[in-house]
């Protein structure tokens, strides 16, 4: 018995260290060749499974296997952790107050305060515009500086390393067929089709978006809309007419030192108009800024100001990052 | 449980949507994909936030003239102001956020030929390795 377990043990440390039995699937190398004694090669360790140790057969099989199996727990762990996750949500929504109830604890005094005070106190019709610009301005002057923030980022990762490119670096390009592949070198400007329909719907649509930007951006504080969206409108009319005249007809009248001097000008304004603002607001001094009436143009204190500085920001980083990610520089 | 979530779809939506965003950026391995993955998660807060602000059968927040020359200033004609002013804030962010990170994967592209990443984690060591190569070649040839 003894003399059993001692033999049972031998062959598993045996196994373990190396030079265990032969397991009976393994395929066996074919032997070289014998050779003159002069060129002999050294013995290949891994050739033979059972003479490796458990260690080597382990670090092995981690580097056949190891990413295979890795990458299934590790889909199958984030499936599982997405579905914990919704479930849990899920199950709080369903605890959550109904929806579209007037009684649900949202609607609170803060609400009742700034709809009912809201329209003498800021002077404006559209009681978001107040609330944004007015009560929060300064949440708002920050939402602009991270913007402008991006768009400087963005302009210095992608506009200043392709203005110094070096010649070995690749560079992703367009061919004639359309198909993207990378070259070395500076990108070479793609080649535009002139598009005669395009054209000519650009020609009559762009005076038409700018004039629907503007009255969004100046009615901000009368109706739905305001400096973000008014922004937005009039970068899409930018967009359109890099794509239709090509971007150096856009570069003559909006380039990188216009919109580094046009928002850095707006964000100035702000941050001083407002900062008086809240300066004489919360020293009880008498403010200079007439509150107007509500439903006039001229209304809303500096609600109008305000609108046509983010407006102007926004305008310009967006079209920013479409001139950045298409052309790499503004 | 049903009947709630039902009752609260917008929000159960929401909830889903968020899921959604967050297994494409666990589980896709590239990069756009991924900056794809996030931008779902934050329209899923932007719609569970208009949601919670809705309040069945009243106006925008945009005072009404009362017919006699002056406004309603009632607290119970218009739906709560304050989720739009917060999505708001959220659309900016993301709107940065994701244009920084589809910037730095352009230069990632830019740099390893691929918006893969494993692929580009690995092309980035065999540089450092190629890198440290050549370092050591070089240090050889200054000591002899």
């Amino acid at each position: 018995m003894n003399e059993e377990l001692k033999a049972i043990w031998r062959s598993l440390f045996d196994w373990v260290m190396g030079n265990g039995p032969r397991p009976e699937n393994e395929v066996i190398p074919p032997e070289p060749p014998p050779d003159l004694p002069f060129t002999l090669k050294p013995k290949d360790k891994y050739s033979r499974f059972h003479e490796a140790t458990l260690k080597e057969r382990y670090s092995q099989w981690v580097e056949i296997h190891g990413l295979h199996i890795f990458s299934i727990v590790y889909s199958g762990l984030s499936v599982l952790t997405c579905v914990v996750v919704v479930s849990l949500l899920l199950a709080t929504v369903a605890e959550l107050p109904p929806f579209g109830d007037e009684k649900n604890p949202a609607n609170n005094e803060v609400i009742r305060r700034y709809v009912e005070h809201g329209g003498h106190e800021t002077g404006a019709q559209n009681i978001v515009a107040g609330l944004i610009l007015d009560y929060r301005a300064f949440d708002t002057f920050g939402e602009s500086a991270v913007l402008f923030t991006a768009a400087v980022s963005v302009l210095m990762i992608l506009g200043a390393s392709r203005r110094n490119k070096q010649d070995n670096e690749l560079s992703p390009n367009v061919n004639e067929d359309g198909k993207n592949f990378l070259q070395r070198g500076p990108p070479i400007k793609t080649f535009r089709k002139d598009d005669a329909i395009l054209r000519g719907v650009a020609t009559l649509s762009i005076p038409v978006i700018l004039m629907m930007g503007c009255v969004v951006v100046i009615n901000g504080h009368l109706s739905p809309g305001g400096g973000f969206s008014g922004g937005a409108i009039l970068s899409t009319a930018l967009i359109l007419a890099a794509n239709a005249y090509g971007f150096e007809r856009v570069h003559d009248f909006f380039n990188e030192r216009t919109f580094i001097v046009s928002s850095s000008t707006a964000l100035m304004i702000y941050a001083l108009s407002k900062g008086y603002s809240f300066f004489t607001g919360a020293n009880h001094l008498h403010s200079i800024i007439p509150k107007g009436t509500i439903g006039n143009i001229l209304s809303g204190g500096l609600i109008l100001p305000l609108n046509i500085c983010v407006g102007l920001i926004v305008a310009g980083t967006l079209y920013g990052f479409y001139a950045l990610f298409s052309e790499g520089d503004m | 449980m049903l009947e709630k979530l039902l009752l609260n779809h917008y929000e159960a939506a929401a909830v889903i949507l968020s899921g959604i965003g967050l297994t494409n950026l666990l589980l896709q391995r590239n990069l756009i994909k991924k900056i794809i993955g996030l931008n779902i998660m934050d329209t899923a807060v932007y719609l569970f936030l208009a949601a919670k602000g809705y309040v069945a059968g009243r106006a925008a927040p945009i005072l009404l003239e009362n017919g006699s020359g002056g406004w309603v200033t009632s607290s119970s004609v218009y739906v709560n102001p304050v989720p739009a002013g917060l999505v708001l804030t959220g659309i900016v962010v993301s709107v940065s956020v994701t244009a920084f990170a589809l910037a730095l994967t352009l230069k990632l592209y830019e740099s390893y030929g691929t918006l893969n990443i494993d692929e580009a984690l690995l092309r980035m060591t065999e540089q450092q390795e190629e890198l440290e190569a050549k370092v050591d070649e070089a240090e050889e040839g200054i000591l002899s």
